[in-house]
């Protein structure tokens, strides 16, 4: 197992170098100057000469490259262009923020999801399954954007039971940062659960009509126990495997959902990054994203040996 | 076991008033600030964050006259050269440091000589500045500079504890300490600014604020739902077409300022390649193009009609306006003369604008308008960035751009049509508007001045490197508990006197 993880740590390696090269190299395909953006409404051509020299921006690519990624393996990121933070300490800051609203998120996206797609797998063909595949598409297509206003507007404008955006740290005051991340998580987790609950239905009504199945049925066991204990559980795979995804996927931030609800995760850094041409943030999240999808990816590969006797003896 | 429970209620709610007592102020602003050092920063809206946080030399009053801050007088001497500063005794910086001459030599020498100060244009007229009392500083020109008290009323005027500045250096910009009503306590990135009072302010009586919180809300819609559900006391920028119904709204208070910035259209004249067309090289063309506008219809249709129609450099509204040149009606057929006068039948240009929907709007309704003279204009939505590098590289026949203003005319006007001005992307050169704009920069008296801005002004009236659409004017809303709030042409949230009751 261990040799395992090791060895998809060592392929994930090169990956890592593409994503690094790809992003770079994207970033100076961008028109703009970002060093027009950073000396301001004035553009003082001394300036705008020294910003160069000091952001290395009259180097070759080549070089710029190789420069950034010796400072990245000696825990340097480098410096915002825009505020002088270091980037290291802004994903520092920002990751918790990020986790927490994806950890919230699949927890909606769990609730809803997961019992929704059992319930019209059980019930296929009737008014509760048509009702609960109605309630999933709503949940994919209505746009975040829109669902996220509404929320605000109902919840917080008019009914005044949540604080209509922002945020609150964990560690401040606990019961505020929940009350902060209930909608936005709540958004992002609707959208997922209309995906889990439809890969749960199919995954359910795949194993519900296996002859295992039938043969519990004719044993005379509970419907209950049947389907949770025995269904369920064989369905529970693909389910792990997406979950893994989404949750890495919702790492990388959640752009419309955090614009919205002005929450400062990495979705709203990368993008005033990417608008500011701030290119050490924008590298040094994409670099940071890409490892935590990575490792969601070994994650759920790992889960899935853990759950899948099968798989274990194949090591 | 009940005496307990009613105990810990009473407690509780005692608790619930003290916090509502601690008067705090939740500021919603547009966008998150850059670095909070003010010889480092570029923003409008750092400027705001600035107001309460960094007391300058000298500040302005609503009708935009300079008024005592740190200096308390000020004076000229004949030839223009030296200025003399008396300075306000009993004030200090946020760390302790006392404020005095020395203190503004340090500051004006970092904002001259610190390789990332964004500052040095503003100050290039000032050869040397020294401290010829405890109390009184003296600025040494190398020629005349009547914009000079303008920028001492802005960043440039702005003073950091010599103390702090020394010991962080450029990561000041991460925890600034100077001298004004409310000292910095923290910043979470793209989250909250908070300042919170300080208490050896000189004057301390005036404001009644225990912290100031700025947040910054990017989307329109959701600052305001904020206000509303009181999880703001006010905001600024509130978007015109959102005007109407806090007016409306009972429990809301709109508070508006005309700005003294422009929104226009710059054209390509000899930047490159692309003002090689009748638009770039003939006036009549331009004149045709700007009488085919009808500026208040664009504001009425735009922007709700709560924006200024303009023509020039500054507003209406600004006692540097020039009536001889007021906003004209459209006039189509003239237009139409001129261009049959250039000889072109439809001209066809490209012009970019800001990809927000708003500019596009504006656009659009200006397409529609200058189609009926002979323009057929097709619309570029280009973000910001790359549009500023377009503007600078000459690609571009036109561009729809803006300056967010400063108090001294010569701020929106020299460094756009001067042929060396540093924002001269139209590359306009007129030997006789160089002559007159610096003139204007050499007298402090303002009749003389406006005489000759009014020189100039109808060389530029006629020539139209920048068409003149209209002038923002600087939205806020308050909640109906804070009292005290006065909107100001800079667009500045001033706390003096603001109370949230």
């Amino acid at each position: 197992m261990l040799s395992y993880i090791l060895r998809r740590i060592l392929i994930a390696i090169p990956t890592l170098i593409l994503v690094s090269i790809f992003v770079f190299m994207l970033q100076k395909l961008l028109p703009g100057d970002p060093v027009l953006v950073m000396a301001g409404e004035e553009r003082d051509p001394e300036v705008l000469a020294y910003l160069r020299e000091q952001y290395r921006l009259n180097d070759p690519l080549i070089v710029q490259y190789f420069h950034w990624v010796g400072n990245v393996l000696q825990g340097d990121f480098g410096m915002s262009l825009r505020t002088r933070q270091p980037v290291a300490t802004l994903i520092a800051d920002k990751l918790p923020v990020t986790i927490q609203l994806a950890v919230m998120a699949m927890i909606f996206a769990f609730l809803i999801g997961i019992p929704a797609g059992i319930l019209s797998a059980v019930r296929k063909g009737t008014l509760t399954d048509y009702i609960a595949n109605f309630i999933a598409l709503s949940g994919l297509s209505i746009p975040n954007f829109w669902l996220g206003i509404m929320l605000i507007l109902l919840v917080s404008v008019n009914l005044g039971w949540l604080p209509a955006s922002g945020y609150e740290p964990l560690w401040r005051d606990p019961v505020r940062s929940i009350e902060t991340m209930i909608m936005p998580a709540f958004v992002l987790g609707t959208a997922l659960a209309a995906t889990l609950m439809r890969h749960t239905r199919s995954a359910m009504l795949g194993v519900l009509q296996s002859d295992y199945v039938r043969t519990a049925r004719a044993k005379g066991l509970r419907g209950r126990v049947v389907v949770m204990k025995h269904a369920f559980r064989n369905a529970v795979l693909p389910i792990v495997t997406l979950s893994a995804l989404l949750f890495g996927e919702l790492l990388a931030g959640a752009v419309l959902t955090e614009q919205i609800f002005t929450i400062p995760g990495f979705g709203k850094l990368i993008v005033d990054a990417v608008f500011n041409r701030d290119y050490a943030v924008v590298q040094g999240v994409v670099l940071c994203t890409a490892v935590g999808f990575i490792l969601m990816n070994l994650i759920a590969d790992v889960l899935y040996v853990l759950l899948n006797p099968r798989m274990r003896q194949s090591l | 076991m009940i005496t307990r429970k009613l105990l810990t209620a009473l407690l509780a709610s005692a608790a619930m008033t003290g916090m509502a007592q601690a008067a705090d102020l939740r500021i919603g602003l547009q966008e998150d600030p850059d670095v909070l050092d003010p010889d480092q920063a570029r923003t409008f809206v750092g400027r705001i964050v600035f107001e309460s946080l960094c007391d300058k030399l000298i500040n302005i009053s609503p009708d935009q006259s300079f008024v005592p801050e740190l200096a308390t007088e000020w004076s000229w001497s004949d030839d223009g050269l030296t200025l003399t500063m008396q300075l306000r005794e009993g004030a200090v910086f946020h760390d302790g440091t006392p404020f005095n001459a020395e203190a503004v030599v340090a500051n004006i020498e970092r904002s001259k000589t610190l390789p990332e100060s964004r500052r040095k244009s503003e100050l290039t007229s000032v050869e040397s500045v020294a401290a010829t009392g405890e109390y009184e500083v003296t600025f040494t020109l190398a020629n005349p500079d009547a914009t000079l008290i303008a920028q001492l009323s802005d960043r440039s005027g702005m003073m950091l504890s010599p103390t702090a500045a020394e010991e962080l250096g450029l990561d000041l910009a991460t925890n600034p300490v100077c001298s004004g009503p409310y000292k910095f306590v923290e910043r979470i990135d793209q989250d909250r600014i908070v300042l919170e009072k300080f208490a050896e302010y000189y004057n301390a009586d005036n404001y009644h604020l225990d912290r100031v919180i700025f947040l910054p809300i990017p989307d329109t819609t959701v600052r305001l739902a904020n206000l509303r559900s009181g999880d703001l006391d006010m905001l600024e920028r509130l978007a015109p077409s959102d005007a109407a119904g806090v007016q409306a709204d009972g429990s809301l208070q709109f508070v508006s300022a005309v700005s003294q910035g422009y929104q226009g259209i710059t054209v390509n004249l000899n930047n490159g390649a692309r003002s090689e067309s009748p638009f770039g090289k003939d006036a009549r063309v331009r004149k045709a193009f700007s009488l085919a506008i009808d500026r208040e219809a664009v504001n009425q249709v735009v922007f709700e009609g709560v924006y200024a129609p303009g023509n020039q450099h500054v507003p209406p509204t600004s006692p540097w306006y020039d009536e001889r040149h007021p906003v004209e009606a459209r006039d189509v057929a003239a237009a139409r003369a001129l261009l049959d006068e250039a000889g072109v039948d439809r001209l066809a240009l490209e012009i970019q604008a800001p990809n927000n929907p708003v500019q596009m709007q504006l656009m659009q309704v200006i397409q529609s308008m200058v189609a009926e003279a002979g323009f057929d204009i097709s619309i570029r939505a280009t973000e910001f960035a790359s549009m500023l590098q377009a503007q600078t590289a000459g690609d571009y026949q036109g561009s729809q751009v803006g300056w967010s203003g400063r108090t001294d005319p010569d701020g929106n006007l020299h460094a756009f049509v001067t042929c060396e001005g540093g924002l001269n992307d139209s590359k306009f050169c007129s030997e006789d508007v160089d002559r007159l704009l610096n003139a204007a920069r050499t007298t402090n008296d303002m009749d003389e001045r406006r005489a000759i801005y009014a020189e100039a002004q109808d060389i530029l009236m006629a020539e139209l490197p920048i068409i003149y659409l209209y002038h923002q004017t600087w939205l806020w809303a308050l909640r109906g508990n804070v009292t005290g709030f006065e909107g100001y042409p800079d667009g500045m949230i001033r706390l003096a006197g603001v109370r949230v009751e």
